[in-house]
């Protein structure tokens, strides 16, 4: 099949995806919406007018773009795993697979899906820190390719799940005991300044700490790491993600038998 | 001037496949397929129809050998066999929460047709599957024969050359699966390579010009379905008669099992005819209320071939007691 018609099967799977979320909006786009607000209320609003400031600013707005943030992270990542691992558990996979479709349009159809769910519900916390607190954007371009690049690495993280998931028990696992402890001490909530050294270096390897301090710096213009090393990380992340991904999908031990 | 014959729609060579847990499914698959036929693929459950199947549709990773689809190498040039390539599998694998329509309109964007196109053949062909009316239906909602239905009209939304069905009418009603007989047969005329596996040996019978039977991983027959029928060496037909006969019934020149007081089995070699058994009979005032073979004759022959028969006899072949002709004599 040439360009075009990879061109085509990329658009479709595009569009199967975003029509999936869209189809089952209770289940995807309300429940993060109404979990985060509640983090609004409670930690910005009412627990947080109590903490004063941090990193220079009200803890309100400190908080928003970890929030914001949070929710690209775990909605990019539950949409990819969930479909995926949906469409071989109904081994609706065999319809993409029997097809002449390239390994890599099926990948990029599926990521893109995934940036669409995080940044659709990013989108709609972003709203909603709009009633609690006012929002300027420091960097444009800082803040559009924070999210981006995180909502790919997270949609790529999901499907390498989902490819090794044997059971819905697999696809909890992670997101339970791996992604929100790392997102929680991640620096969403607190800077790292208030660690003790030891804890603060061990923060330093938490890959989403990077993320949420690149993504603080474009809106507040201030992060707790360097800028320019939240991009090299995030790189890495999305070329490794990126080739694994494709390497088990073209390998498909766990697609084919 | 040379002239260079047309490539076979399927052509299979020293396939074989072991799975990782080191069951050998394949031992060698040599098959050939011409281009407009009408193929069955028959084999017990565990021969190798499926994985064979699999591995045409890249579904299942071969351990060697070849396959090539109307000359286009799975391994070398990928895209263009599988473009060749409808297939209905035997289980559902569509997604249970979609709507009809979107099911086969999605396939065909996975072939690279435009939504636009898609929307086109999927009317056409869910029209010729009576399941337009269902096509906004929850897939999920179909009886098991509209979803047969359904997986028939999304592999056909791309117009493919060879259609490969894995037990296609599987579970489904008599008359439905005369339907799909009908349906199937108007696809083959219209130009469409079929390969169909069945359980139903009186379906292959019907519908296939050619046969292969795969059994333990390797092909035990490979010929026109007249020739391999002609092969076989008699027929039972099961007689009723008016009259009453005694439990020590003969006829002479044949072989007779007296069944009941009415019923009698009676061979036939294929050098004799039917004229001289109804002579026979006649010859001994007797009126025949009805006639029929004691078995499906591609079942005699299937179970003639295969290496093991008692082990998959009856448990997954039922025996077919069809009515050939009404005969009074």
């Amino acid at each position: 099949m040439n360009f075009t018609g990879q061109w085509v099967a990329f658009k479709t799977i595009v569009y199967r995806e975003i029509h999936r979320f869209m189809r089952i909006w209770v289940q995807t786009l309300v429940p993060p919406a109404i979990t985060i607000a509640l983090y609004f209320l409670i930690f910005g609003q009412l627990i947080g007018s109590r903490i004063g400031q941090m990193g220079g600013f009200d803890y309100m707005q400190f908080v928003v773009p970890g929030l914001i943030m949070m929710a690209v992270i775990q909605n990019s990542y539950a949409n990819v795993v969930s479909s995926f691992f949906g469409t071989k558990f109904q081994r609706n996979i065999e319809e993409l697979l029997v097809a002449p479709v390239l390994e890599i349009t099926i990948l990029l159809g599926y990521i893109v899906g995934g940036m669409a769910r995080g940044i659709a519900v990013g989108s709609i916390v972003t709203l909603l820190a709009l009633f609690f607190t006012d929002l300027t954007v420091n960097n444009w371009w800082i803040t559009i390719s924070m999210v981006l690049l995180t909502a790919i690495v997270f949609s790529l993280t999901g499907f390498i799940n989902a490819i090794f998931a044997e059971s819905f028990d697999d696809i909890s696992i992670i997101p339970t005991f791996v992604l929100t402890p790392m997102i929680y001490l991640g620096g969403v909530f607190y800077s790292i300044d208030l660690l003790p050294s030891f804890w603060a270096k061990i923060s330093l390897a938490n890959p989403i700490l990077y993320m949420v301090n690149g993504f603080r710096y474009g809106i507040l213009g201030v992060s707790d790491i360097n800028i320019w090393q939240a991009y090299g990380m995030l790189v890495v992340f999305v070329i490794i993600g990126f080739s694994v991904s494709l390497y088990l999908l073209a390998k498909a031990e766990k697609l084919r038998t | 001037m040379s002239t260079s014959l047309p490539p076979s729609a399927l052509a299979i060579t020293g396939l074989k496949k072991t799975y990782s847990d080191g069951f050998v499914a394949l031992k060698g698959v040599d098959l050939h397929v011409e281009s407009g036929d009408f193929f069955a693929l028959l084999g017990p459950n565990g021969a190798g129809k499926s994985t064979t199947i699999g591995v045409i549709c890249s579904l299942v990773s071969k351990t060697s050998g070849t396959v090539s689809v109307f000359g286009h190498s799975i391994d070398d040039d990928f895209a263009a066999a599988k473009r060749c390539i409808g297939v209905v599998p035997q289980e559902f694998n569509f997604n249970q929460f979609e709507k009809v329509l979107n099911i086969v309109v999605t396939q065909g964007g996975y072939y690279g047709l435009t939504r636009k196109e898609s929307l086109v053949r999927a009317e056409k062909y869910l029209r010729l599957l009576d399941l337009w009316d269902k096509r906004d239906v929850v897939s999920r909602t179909l009886s098991g024969g509209m979803k047969r239905r359904l997986m028939i009209a999304r592999a056909l939304v791309h117009e493919p050359r060879l259609l490969i069905l894995d037990e296609p009418t599987a579970g489904v009603d008599i008359e439905l699966r005369r339907s799909m007989w009908d349906f199937l047969q108007q696809v083959n005329k219209s130009g469409t390579t079929i390969i169909l596996t069945t359980h139903y040996l009186e379906e292959a019978e019907s519908l296939c010009r050619n046969i292969a039977i795969i059994d333990e991983g390797s092909i035990v027959a490979n010929s026109s379905m007249k020739n391999l029928l002609d092969k076989l060496s008699q027929e039972v037909l099961v007689l009723d008669v008016v009259e009453s006969l005694p439990n020590d019934f003969t006829l002479e020149n044949f072989r007779c099992h007296w069944v009941d007081e009415h019923c009698i089995e009676v061979s036939i070699d294929r050098e004799q005819h039917v004229n001289t058994l109804f002579t026979a009979l006649e010859a001994r005032q007797l009126n025949v209320k009805s006639l029929r073979n004691k078995a499906n004759r591609l079942e005699e022959m299937f179970v003639s071939l295969l290496k093991n028969p008692a082990k998959h006899l009856d448990a997954d072949y039922p025996r077919y007691n069809f009515v050939s002709d009404e005969v009074s004599v």
